[in-house]
């Protein structure tokens, strides 16, 4: 077993004739991922990469049955195709696009409230379950299928993970990228109950960073229901407090969102925090 | 983005809140004129700069005559102000604020955010205005008073009053109150900021509300959809070099240690500073060259890490995922080559064809170090950059 996604899962891609759609189509496609058509307003009809493209996402799931999309299309019109993705019945949409102004994204959170699509992202490297499905745009070959769940707010640190923990032979069940944005989708206790739940997952590597207060969150939520081993890394302990580190949601305000308080948070919760990323492969190993 | 206090009173005027009568100036010689097209005998003189904390470092000033205005105009302009907020350098004052002065009863505090947690539009109210109000939250949490707004409903009038008789407002003041919280509101939706901040709202002798401070800061994904906001945009008040960053689509924060840091992906920029810091090092920047790098971005990062002084050592920490290690060594080359780089590089490749990036980096007659991993490069550049530090 693993978590989302699967061999089975078939999926659309939204922006598919844009040059990031179709680059990482093809990617997907090349790692046996179940692409089974693409969305272009305007190019229904066409044929893309062998597939065949669709105007509309309802059209798309009606047409071929997919339950994931995957989301590449610009900034400013990315809100408009995840709400088109949910109300055609998309139950797990990949938002991938970074940049979505938040007002946009509060309003969409707000129109998913009620439904029970699944959403991940924006602003996010995809989700992964090794040598079955890839959705997003993380380097397939580093992947290994094994035991180790990766859930991380940020792209190149998860792939940090998982090259130490194909490194130590341990593999990874799946690996889900929640993004960087301060309002998005899926929050790492949404993924940690899932990596609970699931068999082959046997412990779980969970990369935060500065700003929010989700980490917090998390670790209350470790502390009460989360059995399995966690290895945990928070990045940011030396940005200075009022600066946008990269990541729309990475910084501290007004005292609050600290690395300190997230560490300390996930240590009492019986985590354990390693200092720098370099650690998190071993760290796990002998976790296990 | 940032934009100037006069500049958020323009627009809190085209959204119905009522801020003191003004003019914004850049010389002596008009702020005294400027007085003659303001009522009263005394003036506040206000820097107009990026940053708060202005009062307590004289940013702020009460002139009782036009004497004193011309004396703090002329001892403003062209001087750098430096507060809490600024960093040791300051920023420059190129214009300033001319007001009216108001007889003052109470001063309350007002702000409007975008709050994550919640995933709504919020208020924060307090009775505790004109100070510094996350030391109020720190000491007196019970005096602020936080109001979230449905998206789909907006604002209701119920909300706005009782923010009103929290404060003890009465009569008409009460609609006053609600006419700015829905001149908040809807300047807040309709030009994306992501935070609005009246600090102080005060209550005059007469009971008038006026927001005698205004502060607004605009959602960075959502500015390119507003080119009247994008006009307020004040270079001077900018890091150069991040402005400079911006053009090639590089994240760049400009730090105050030795070690230039180079990294794809925000996360791993911050985990490389953190290395760094760990080792006994100080970065110099937060520098994320995004996730799916190119050599030529590589390039531009190397000008832009060097063209601060302080750097004597650079730490490049890339991880090759699609864009694969050998192709950003042979960028890495190319750069230090093209811009004749003085300095010690260290880098660090991992991913896809991290053996091969490394043996490239090794061969070269640049001395670029090749670190086997993250850790020892970030030992080895610390050493380098304490070393150069000495000589120099």
């Amino acid at each position: 077993m693993s978590i989302l996604i699967d061999k089975q899962t078939k999926l659309i891609c939204q922006g598919f004739t844009g040059k990031q759609g179709t680059f990482h189509s093809e990617q997907a496609l090349a790692y046996g991922t179940q692409l089974v058509s693409g969305v272009t307003p305007g190019r229904g009809g066409q044929t893309h990469l062998g597939l065949p493209v669709f105007n509309t996402v309802e059209q798309a799931v009606k047409q071929t049955g997919a339950t994931a999309s995957m989301i590449y299309v610009p900034p400013f019109y990315a809100a408009d195709a995840i709400l088109e993705a949910v109300d055609a019945g998309i139950e797990l949409i990949i938002c991938i696009t970074e940049g979505i102004p938040v007002l946009q994204m509060l309003r969409v959170k707000a129109a998913m409230a009620g439904t029970d699509a699944l959403l991940v992202g924006p602003n996010c490297p995809g989700v992964i379950t090794p040598g079955e499905c890839k959705i997003g745009i993380m380097p397939g070959n580093i992947h290994l299928p094994g035991s180790v769940g990766v859930v991380s707010r940020s792209g190149t640190l998860t792939y940090e993970a998982v090259h130490q923990t194909t490194h130590e032979g341990l593999g990874q069940s799946t690996c889900v990228g929640i993004g960087g944005d301060p309002i998005h989708g899926m929050t790492f206790i949404d993924v940690l109950t899932r990596f609970q739940a699931d068999e082959q997952t046997k412990g779980i590597i969970m990369v935060g960073e500065i700003g929010g207060t989700e980490e917090e969150e998390a670790a209350d939520y470790i502390k009460e229901y989360v059995t399995k081993p966690v290895v945990s890394y928070i990045a940011g302990r030396t940005a200075p407090p009022g600066k946008r580190m990269g990541h729309a949601g990475a910084i501290i305000t007004g005292g609050k969102g600290t690395a300190e308080g997230k560490v300390k948070a996930l240590k009492s919760a019986g985590a354990e925090v390693v200092d720098t990323p370099t650690l998190l492969g071993v760290a796990m190993k002998a976790a296990l | 983005m940032n934009i100037h206090e006069y500049q958020a009173k323009q627009l809190f005027k085209v959204f119905g809140i009522s801020a003191p009568q003004g003019k914004t100036v850049t010389t002596a010689d008009d702020a005294v004129k400027s007085t003659q097209d303001i009522p009263g005998n005394a003036w506040v003189v206000k820097a107009q700069v990026h940053a708060g904390g202005r009062g307590k470092v004289g940013g702020v000033k009460l002139a009782k005559n036009t004497d004193e205005v011309r004396q703090y105009a002329s001892d403003m302009l062209g001087s750098r102000l430096v507060t809490k907020q600024t960093g040791s350098e300051g920023l420059p004052i190129e214009s300033i604020l001319i007001e009216k002065t108001y007889p003052i009863k109470r001063e309350f505090y007002l702000s409007l955010l975008v709050d994550r947690a919640s995933e709504r539009v919020m208020f924060v109210s307090s009775t505790e205005g004109g100070m510094d109000i996350e030391a109020v939250a720190d000491k007196t949490p019970e005096k602020i008073v936080t109001l979230l707004i449905d998206p789909a409903a907006g604002l209701q009038p119920y909300q706005c009053r009782k923010v009103a008789f929290d404060w003890s407002l009465q009569g008409a003041q009460i609609r006053a109150l609600e006419k700015i919280m829905q001149g908040m509101y809807h300047l807040l939706l309709e030009k994306d900021a992501s935070q609005i901040e009246i600090n102080p709202l005060v209550e005059t002798d007469e009971g008038e509300l006026i927001a005698l401070d205004a502060k607004i800061n605009f959602d960075d994904n959502a500015v390119a959809l507003h080119p009247d906001i994008l006009e307020y945009r004040d270079q001077s008040q900018e890091d150069e070099k991040e402005n400079k960053a911006q053009e090639f689509d590089l994240n760049y924060i400009t730090l105050d240690g030795s070690i230039g840091c180079m990294v794809n992906g925000a996360g791993l920029a911050m985990a490389t500073m953190d290395l760094v810091k760990l080792k006994g090092g100080s970065p110099a920047n937060f520098l994320d060259v995004g996730g799916g790098t190119t050599p030529e971005k590589v390039c531009e990062a190397f000008k832009l890490i060097l063209s601060d002084d302080h750097v004597k050592a650079v730490l490049v920490n890339i991880f090759g995922g699609i864009v694969k290690c050998d192709v950003i060594a042979q960028g890495i080359l190319t750069a230090v080559d093209e811009i004749h780089v003085q300095v010690p590089v260290v880098v660090r490749l991992e991913g896809t064809n991290a053996e091969q990036g490394r043996a490239l980096l090794n061969d070269s007659d640049f001395g670029v170090i090749a670190a086997d991993n993250l850790a020892s490069a970030a030992e080895q550049v610390v050493i380098l950059a304490n070393k150069e530090g000495m000589g120099a």
